[in-house]
C-alpha cells in the first residue's frame, strides 16, 4: 500500500484522489455561531471562568474524539465512558502526586509487593491446575481441582490482601505518588483504559452488540466502585488534591494566564490526534474499518478479520478516554472517585458525538465545546428557571416548595440530555454535521 | 446451630429476595428482547416508575389499606401497574416505534433506551427529590420472629412482612406468566413472534398487537419489581441505578428471550451476590477447636464486600459470555 503517486499507472486516476471541493458553508456557519457564544461566555463570565470552561470542553472533546471512533467509525456503543474517564483520572493522579514518605520509609511497599507477588503466583497455579487435563486427569476433575484451588487461593490472597490495605490506611493513610510529571499519568491512564478495553472488547465484540453496552456500563461502575472504596489507594471519599500541573501553575501565573496555557496543551494534543483520525480515516485502514461497520458479511467474505479490527477500533477509542480523563482529571487538580458521574462522563459525551456528527471528526469537537458550553450554562439558567417556578407557585396558588428545590433543578438538566438523546436519533441520526460519505463510480 | 440459623437468615432469605425481585425485572427484559430485539436499558427505571407511582398514590390515600388489614402500598400495587403498563406503552408509541419504522440496526435502539432512562431518572427525581422515602406510610412493618424448636438455637429466623407478599406475589406472577404464555391465544402468537418474526406476521398474527401486549406485561411486572423492592427496604429515585446490571445478568445467563430462564437467571444471580458477600467465617466457627493450629482463618471471608457486591453480576455477565454466550437454557439470540 503505497500512499504517493509516484508510482501510480497514470491511466488510473480514481475518485478518490481528487475529491470535489465544496464550499464547506455549513462548517463554517457553526463554527462562526460557536465562535460567537464562546465570546458571549468571555463577555458575561469573565476570562477566568470562560477559559476553565474551554479547558474542560477540550478535554470533553478528546473523550469525544474516542467516542466517536467506537461509535461512529464501528458502530460500536461503549455504555461505560466514565469508568474509562476514572481510569485516567486515577493514573493522572497516581503518578504526579508526591511521594508519600509515610508509606515508602516503612516496610509496607515491600508487603504490598509481596502480597501482590502472592496474587501472580495463585493465578499461575490455577493456570496450571486448568492444563491439568494434559496430563492424563479426567476434565470433570480438572475443573472441580481448579475451581476449589481458585477459591481457596483467592481466599487467602484476599485476606492478606486487606490486612496489609487496612494497616497502610491506618499507618500512612494512602500509598501516595510517585511524583513523576503527570504526562506520564496521562499514558499511562491512556494505556490502563486500553488495557481494560481489551479485556472487555475480547470478551464481548463477538456477540451481539447490546452485550459491549451492557458490559462497559458494567466496568464503570466496577471501576468506580474500586477507586471509591480503596481507601488505602485513592484515599476514596477523602479525595487527593491539589494535583500538580505539567504547565506552570494558578499560583505562579495566575488563573486566566495558567488556564490558557493548559488550553493550549489540550489544543496541541487534539491536534495532533484529530491529525491521525485524519490520515487513518483516509488510508486503507479507515476504509477497511467503515466497510466492516456498513456491511459486516461482504467484509467478512472479502477475508477481514472482523473481530481483530474491532478490537482495535474499541481499544483505540478507549486509549483516547483514558488520555482525556487523565487531562481532565490533572487540570481539575482533584482526584474525587465519587465526582464521576455517568450523567456527565458517559451521556454528555455520548450526547456530544451524536449531535456532533458520529464519525465526523471535526462535527465532533463542534459537538463537544457546543454541547459543553449549553451544558455549563444551563446550572444557573435551570436554578433561574427553577426559582421562578416556586416564587410564581407560591404567590398564585400559596403552594409550599419543599426545601431540596436546588437538587432537584440540576435533576431537571437530567431531563433534557435524556430528551436531546431521543429526540437527535429521531429527528437527525447523522449529527448537525454528517459523516461525509464518498462514493466511487 | 445459631450459625446455621444465621445463615438461612443471611444467605437463604436475603437470597430469595433479591432473586425473586431479579427474576421479575429479566422477565421483562427478556421478553423485551425477544419480540423487539434489543437490550431495553430503561427497564430498571420503569420499575422505579412503577414504586414511585405506588408511593404517590399511598401518599395521596394512606388509610386505604388499614381497613382490610394489608399494606396500603399492596393494594395500590394493581393501579400502580396499570399506570406503568400504560407508560410503557406510550414510551415505545412516543420514542421506540418511529426508530423501528426506519429500520434503525438494534444498538441504536439501546441509545434511545438509554435516553429515555435519563428522562425518566430526571422526572422521578424532579418530583420525588433525592432522598429515600419508605414506602409504609401510615403502616408499620411487620417482623415475623420464628424461633426454632431446638435445643441451644437463641437466635430466630427473621422473615419480614414484605418479603413473604414478595414470595407469594412472584409466585403469582409466573405462574400467571406461564398460563398466558402457554394457553392463552395471545401467548403463543407472542411466542411465535419471538420464533420468527416475519413467519408470524405471515401467518395473520398482528404483530403491533403483539409489541403492544408486551409492553403491558414488561410494564406491570417491572411496576411488581420496583414496589416489591421498595416495600423490603425503601423508595430511592437511584434504586434502578443498582439492579440493571443484575438483571441483565439474570436475562443473560438464563438465555436471551426465554422466560424461565430469566427466573432461573435471576435466582442464580441473586443467590451469587449474597453468597459472595457472606463471611463464610461464621459458619466454620462452630469447628473452630477442631482446626489445626496453624491455620489461623482470618475474621472476615466474605469473597467480595458489600460494597463492591455489583462485581458479582459482572463477572457472572463476563463468564456466561465466554463459555456460554446463548445462556443456561439456550436463548435464541446471541
Amino acid at each position: 500500500m503505497s500512499h504517493s503517486t509516484k508510482n501510480r499507472n497514470p491511466a488510473y486516476t480514481p475518485k478518490d484522489a481528487t475529491p470535489e471541493r465544496r464550499f464547506p458553508l455549513r462548517e463554517l456557519v457553526l463554527f462562526g455561531a460557536l465562535l460567537a457564544a464562546v465570546l458571549a461566555v468571555y463577555a458575561a463570565m469573565g476570562a477566568a471562568y470562560s477559559t476553565r470552561m474551554l479547558v474542560e470542553a477540550a478535554c470533553y472533546a478528546i473523550l469525544a474524539l474516542g467516542l466517536t471512533i467506537q461509535w461512529g467509525y464501528a458502530g460500536q456503543f461503549n455504555a461505560g465512558v466514565m469508568g474509562f474517564v476514572a481510569l485516567g483520572g486515577f493514573c493522572a493522579m497516581l503518578f504526579s502526586v508526591p511521594v508519600n514518605d509515610a508509606f515508602w520509609g516503612t516496610e509496607l511497599p515491600g508487603e504490598l509487593g509481596q502480597v501482590l507477588l502472592y496474587g501472580i503466583a495463585a493465578t499461575l497455579i490455577v493456570v496450571g491446575v486448568t492444563k491439568l487435563d494434559r496430563f492424563g486427569v479426567p476434565k470433570k476433575l480438572r475443573t472441580v481441582l481448579a475451581i476449589v484451588i481458585g477459591i481457596v487461593l483467592y481466599l487467602i490472597v484476599i485476606s492478606l490482601l486487606r490486612e496489609v490495605t487496612s494497616q497502610i490506611q491506618s499507618q500512612a493513610g494512602f500509598i501516595g505518588g510517585f511524583g513523576l510529571p503527570a504526562w506520564v499519568g496521562w499514558i499511562v491512564g491512556g494505556a490502563l483504559a486500553g488495557g481494560v478495553g481489551y479485556f472487555i472488547g475480547h470478551v464481548c465484540l463477538g456477540l451481539r452488540s447490546d452485550y459491549l453496552a451492557i458490559a462497559t456500563l458494567g466496568i464503570a461502575e466496577i471501576i468506580k466502585a474500586f477507586l471509591k472504596n480503596s481507601d488505602w489507594l485513592t484515599r476514596g471519599t477523602a479525595t487527593v488534591s491539589p494535583l500538580p500541573w505539567p504547565t506552570p501553575g494558578p499560583a505562579e501565573l495566575g488563573f486566566t494566564l495558567s488556564r490558557a496555557i493548559y488550553l493550549s496543551v489540550t489544543a496541541v494534543v487534539i491536534a495532533v490526534i484529530f491529525f491521525l483520525l485524519h490520515r487513518a480515516y483516509h488510508a486503507p485502514w479507515g476504509r477497511m474499518i467503515r466497510a466492516i461497520r456498513d456491511n459486516e458479511v461482504s467484509s467478512a467474505a472479502m477475508g477481514k478479520d472482523i473481530n481483530k479490527r474491532r478490537l482495535e477500533i474499541f481499544v483505540l477509542g478507549c486509549i483516547l478516554m483514558g488520555l482525556g480523563g487523565g487531562m481532565l482529571g490533572t487540570f481539575n487538580s482533584l482526584f474525587d472517585p465519587q465526582g464521576y458521574l455517568p450523567l456527565n462522563h458517559t451521556f454528555l459525551v455520548l450526547v456530544m458525538v451524536i449531535l456532533g456528527g458520529p464519525g465526523n471528526n471535526l462535527g465532533t469537537i463542534f459537538g463537544a465545546v457546543a454541547v459543553y458550553i449549553i451544558w455549563i450554562m444551563s446550572e444557573p439558567l435551570a436554578l433561574f428557571l427553577m426559582q421562578l417556578a416556586v416564587t410564581l407557585g407560591e404567590n398564585a396558588f400559596g403552594w409550599e416548595a419543599p426545601s431540596n428545590m436546588d437538587s432537584r433543578a440540576l435533576q431537571a438538566r437530567v431531563l433534557v440530555i435524556g430528551m436531546l438523546i431521543t429526540l437527535v436519533l429521531r429527528f437527525a441520526p447523522k449529527g448537525l454535521l454528517p459523516e461525509k460519505i464518498k462514493t466511487h463510480g | 446451630m445459631n450459625e446455621l440459623v444465621f445463615f438461612i437468615n443471611n444467605v437463604v432469605i436475603a437470597g430469595s429476595v433479591t432473586g425473586s425481585i431479579y427474576a421479575i425485572g429479566a422477565i421483562g427484559v427478556t421478553l423485551i428482547f425477544s419480540i423487539m430485539r434489543f437490550a431495553h436499558f430503561a427497564h430498571a427505571d420503569i420499575m422505579t416508575f412503577g414504586a414511585f407511582m405506588v408511593l404517590l398514590l399511598t401518599t395521596a390515600f394512606p388509610a386505604v389499606g388499614a381497613s382490610i388489614g394489608v399494606p396500603t402500598a399492596l393494594i395500590m400495587l394493581p393501579l400502580a401497574m396499570l399506570l406503568t403498563a400504560a407508560l410503557a406503552v406510550g414510551i415505545d408509541k412516543a420514542f421506540y416505534k418511529p426508530l423501528r419504522a426506519h429500520g434503525v440496526k438494534p444498538i441504536v435502539m439501546v441509545i434511545g433506551s438509554l435516553g429515555v432512562t435519563l428522562m425518566l431518572q430526571g422526572l422521578i427525581r424532579l418530583f420525588s427529590g433525592t432522598g429515600g422515602q419508605s414506602l409504609y406510610v401510615d403502616d408499620r412493618k411487620e417482623i415475623f420472629r420464628l424461633a426454632l424448636p431446638f435445643e441451644g438455637v437463641r437466635a430466630p429466623i427473621v422473615i419480614t412482612e414484605p418479603q413473604i407478599y414478595l414470595f407469594v406475589i412472584t409466585l403469582v406472577a409466573v405462574v400467571a406468566l406461564h398460563l398466558f404464555l402457554n394457553r392463552s391465544r395471545l401467548g403463543k402468537a407472542m411466542r411465535a413472534m419471538s420464533d420468527n418474526p416475519e413467519l408470524a406476521q405471515a401467518s395473520g398474527i398482528n404483530t403491533n398487537t403483539i409489541v403492544a401486549v408486551t409492553w403491558v406485561i414488561a410494564g406491570a411486572l417491572a411496576a411488581i419489581a420496583g414496589t416489591l423492592l421498595s416495600l423490603d427496604v425503601t423508595f430511592k429515585p437511584d434504586l434502578s441505578f443498582f439492579l440493571l446490571l443484575p438483571i441483565f445478568a439474570a436475562a443473560i445467563v438464563g438465555g436471551v428471550g426465554h422466560p424461565y430462564g430469566a427466573i432461573a437467571g435471576g435466582f442464580v444471580v441473586g443467590f451469587a451476590e449474597t453468597l459472595a458477600v457472606f463471611n463464610w467465617n461464621v459458619l466454620l466457627r462452630p469447628f473452630r477447636d477442631s482446626l489445626p493450629t496453624w491455620l489461623e482463618l482470618p475474621s472476615n471471608l466474605a469473597f467480595v464486600g458489600t460494597e463492591y457486591k455489583i462485581v458479582v453480576p459482572f463477572f457472572i455477565l463476563v463468564a456466561i459470555l465466554v463459555w456460554r454466550p446463548t445462556g443456561l437454557f439456550k436463548g435464541k439470540v446471541i
